[in-house]
This record gives C-alpha cells, sequence and structure tokens, in this order.
C-alpha cells in the first residue's frame, strides 16, 4: 500500500496546519532521516510555525518518527510539512524503505553494531 | 533526490547538521497488550522511547439514514519507538506496533524495508500473538519470538511455545527479559542473524 490510502489522520483538525493536504508530493517514510540542506541552514531563522520548529529540531538528523513525537504533532502532519521541505530544497531524507529488505552487506554491519554495544 | 543505495556508505559531516544525515534501518516489535514491548524497547534505547500518533478518521457504520449528521469518529493509533546509534552512518530504530489488530495499514509500513521482527509473547496469554505471527509469515518477515519472563522464571520451555505457536522449527524462540538491556541487544542479535541466514538461503 502506498502512504496515506488508508487515511492516517484524514479530516482532522490539525491538518489545517497543511492547510488540509494528507501527503505531500514527497513520500516520508516513518523512519527516514531528514536533514538540513545548506539552504535550510540558511533559511531557518525566516522559516515560521512547524516549519520553524522542524527546521531547529533537525541540528541533528531525525527521522520522521522523532520530529512527530518530540514536536507532539501527528505523524500525518509531519510527513506532509516535511515532504513540502523536501521538495523545497530546505531538507533532504535518507531512506532505503523503498528498495526491499535489507541486503546482506547492511545486515553485517547492523549485527556487528548490535555486538559492539 | 537524496535517496541513496542501501548497500552505500554515507559518509556524514560530525558537525550538526548540513552534512547527509545517517542512514535508517529498523525492527519491528510485536506483540500483545502490556506484553511489554515498550520496556523492550527502553531497555536499549539510547533516547527514552517516543511515541508518534497516526489519527484515523473513520465514519460510523449504521448511521441512521434520516440523520443528517455523519458521526464520524476519530481513532489515534500510537506508536511508541527507541532508536540505538550503530554507527556515524546507521541508526537502528526500534518500532512497537499499534495495539489492534486492525490498524493493519500501518503495520504494512512498519514492516517495509524493515530487517524483521520481534514478537513479543507472555505465555499466560500466548493467543495474543497469533495475528502478529500470521502477520509476518503471510508477509515472509524473518521474525523470533522472546518469551518475556517477568518474574524471571519460564513457565514453559521454548520447544513447547513453538509447537503452540506451530511456527517454523527454523524460528528462533527465547527466553528473554524485556527489561535487562543485554536480553534485548541479544534478542536483536539473534533476529538479524536469522535475517542473514534467510537473506542466504
Amino acid at each position: 500500500m502506498s502512504l496515506g490510502d488508508a487515511g492516517d489522520g484524514l479530516r482532522v483538525r490539525p491538518y489545517a496546519i497543511t492547510g488540509g493536504r494528507t501527503r505531500a508530493a514527497t513520500e516520508v517514510p516513518i523512519e527516514a532521516i531528514v536533514y538540513r540542506t545548506p539552504k535550510g541552514e540558511k533559511a531557518v531563522a525566516s522559516m515560521s510555525m512547524e516549519r520553524r520548529q522542524i527546521l531547529d529540531l533537525l541540528s541533528s538528523p531525525q527521522s520522521a518518527a522523532e520530529i512527530s513525537g518530540r514536536l507532539r504533532l501527528p505523524l500525518g502532519v509531519a510527513r506532509v510539512v516535511v515532504g513540502d521541505l523536501v521538495d523545497e530544497g530546505f531538507v533532504a531524507l535518507n531512506t532505503r524503505s523503498a528498495t526491499g529488505r535489507p541486503d546482506l552487506r547492511l545486515l553485517e554491519r547492523v549485527l556487528d553494531g548490535l555486538q559492539a554495544l | 533526490m537524496a535517496s541513496k543505495p542501501s548497500d552505500m556508505v554515507v559518509t556524514s559531516d560530525d558537525d550538526t547538521g548540513g552534512g547527509a544525515g545517517p542512514m535508517p534501518v529498523k525492527i519491528v516489535v510485536a506483540g500483545g497488550f502490556a506484553v511489554g514491548k515498550t520496556t523492550f524497547i527502553g531497555s536499549i534505547s539510547e533516547i527514552e522511547p517516543l511515541t508518534t500518533e497516526a489519527a484515523l478518521t473513520k465514519v460510523s457504520e449504521g448511521v441512521d439514514d434520516t440523520s443528517k449528521v455523519s458521526t464520524k469518529t476519530s481513532t489515534t493509533v500510537a506508536m511508541d519507538f527507541g532508536r540505538i546509534t550503530l554507527g556515524e552512518d546507521l541508526i537502528l530504530y526500534l518500532f512497537g506496533t499499534p495495539g489492534q489488530d486492525r490498524f493493519w495499514f500501518m503495520w504494512d509500513e512498519l514492516v517495509r524495508g524493515a530487517i524483521g521482527a520481534v514478537v513479543l509473547i507472555d505465555t499466560r496469554r500466548l493467543e495474543e500473538c497469533f495475528p502478529a505471527v500470521d502477520y509476518f509469515e503471510e508477509n515472509q518477515i524473518p521474525f523470533v519470538v522472546g518469551m518475556n519472563c517477568f518474574d524471571g522464571q519460564a513457565t514453559h520451555s521454548p520447544d513447547d511455545v513453538r509447537e503452540a505457536l506451530a511456527v517454523s522449527p527454523d524460528t528462533p524462540v527465547l527466553l528473554i527479559d524485556a527489561r535487562e538491556r543485554v536480553s534485548t541487544r541479544d534478542t536483536l542479535l539473534e533476529l538479524v542473524q536469522h535475517a542473514l541466514v534467510r537473506a542466504t538461503a
């Protein structure tokens, strides 16, 4: 299934923030790591409301889930705002969920990382 | 576009912001109500487990047709999650599944691209994990079963539980203590090893 088509958050008040939209042009997986671009770095002070809160929070890269959890924004709202920021070049995403299961090399890196904990 | 192939090593600038961020990987933590999902996540997460809420609106069924007032109700699905930094370019997220089975659409997203799942069980309420086990089997998601021993004592053997769940013989069934970091880490290790075996099979 694709994001949003089962209605995560349709027609709920917080969507005033997003102009009523429940999805942005850019899909933002829940675990996608969001980070500021150089353009985003410069733009923080000129942003308002949720966009500024998000860019402020991204002084260190965070997942979409963390943005939602820390700013207490419904996940759907956080995704739309982040998706817009991606489209406008203020932030970028690292995500691999569309590429299927992690490959062997990535699994081995996770294994090594966990063993080192 | 910022998405990169999964096996590409992303080098991130160590200064905050501006550089390419780390790559995320995720593991799903499932199981019945109050079985210890958030405890499990919190025992190893480097952050206090956070909650993300997805809001749902559904129109109630059986509305009186003569009434023009729609009775939309909104429900919130809450998911707890934690994070473990595995290197400067790799972060593991642990996502607890929403409690009720009717939120399958959320599971679909959680498992997409995931390493696999940990199904936590309380042997006194074994049936509560059946939907999760069915879901992961049907969707061919690698999973391990963790028997959460609340009082430090196992009331059943892993073999009994494997038989009761009718999971395949190669599915790891482990005795765990969700409160203990080492136990949680070992459970995650078991899952990743299981996923590796499955990926090479």
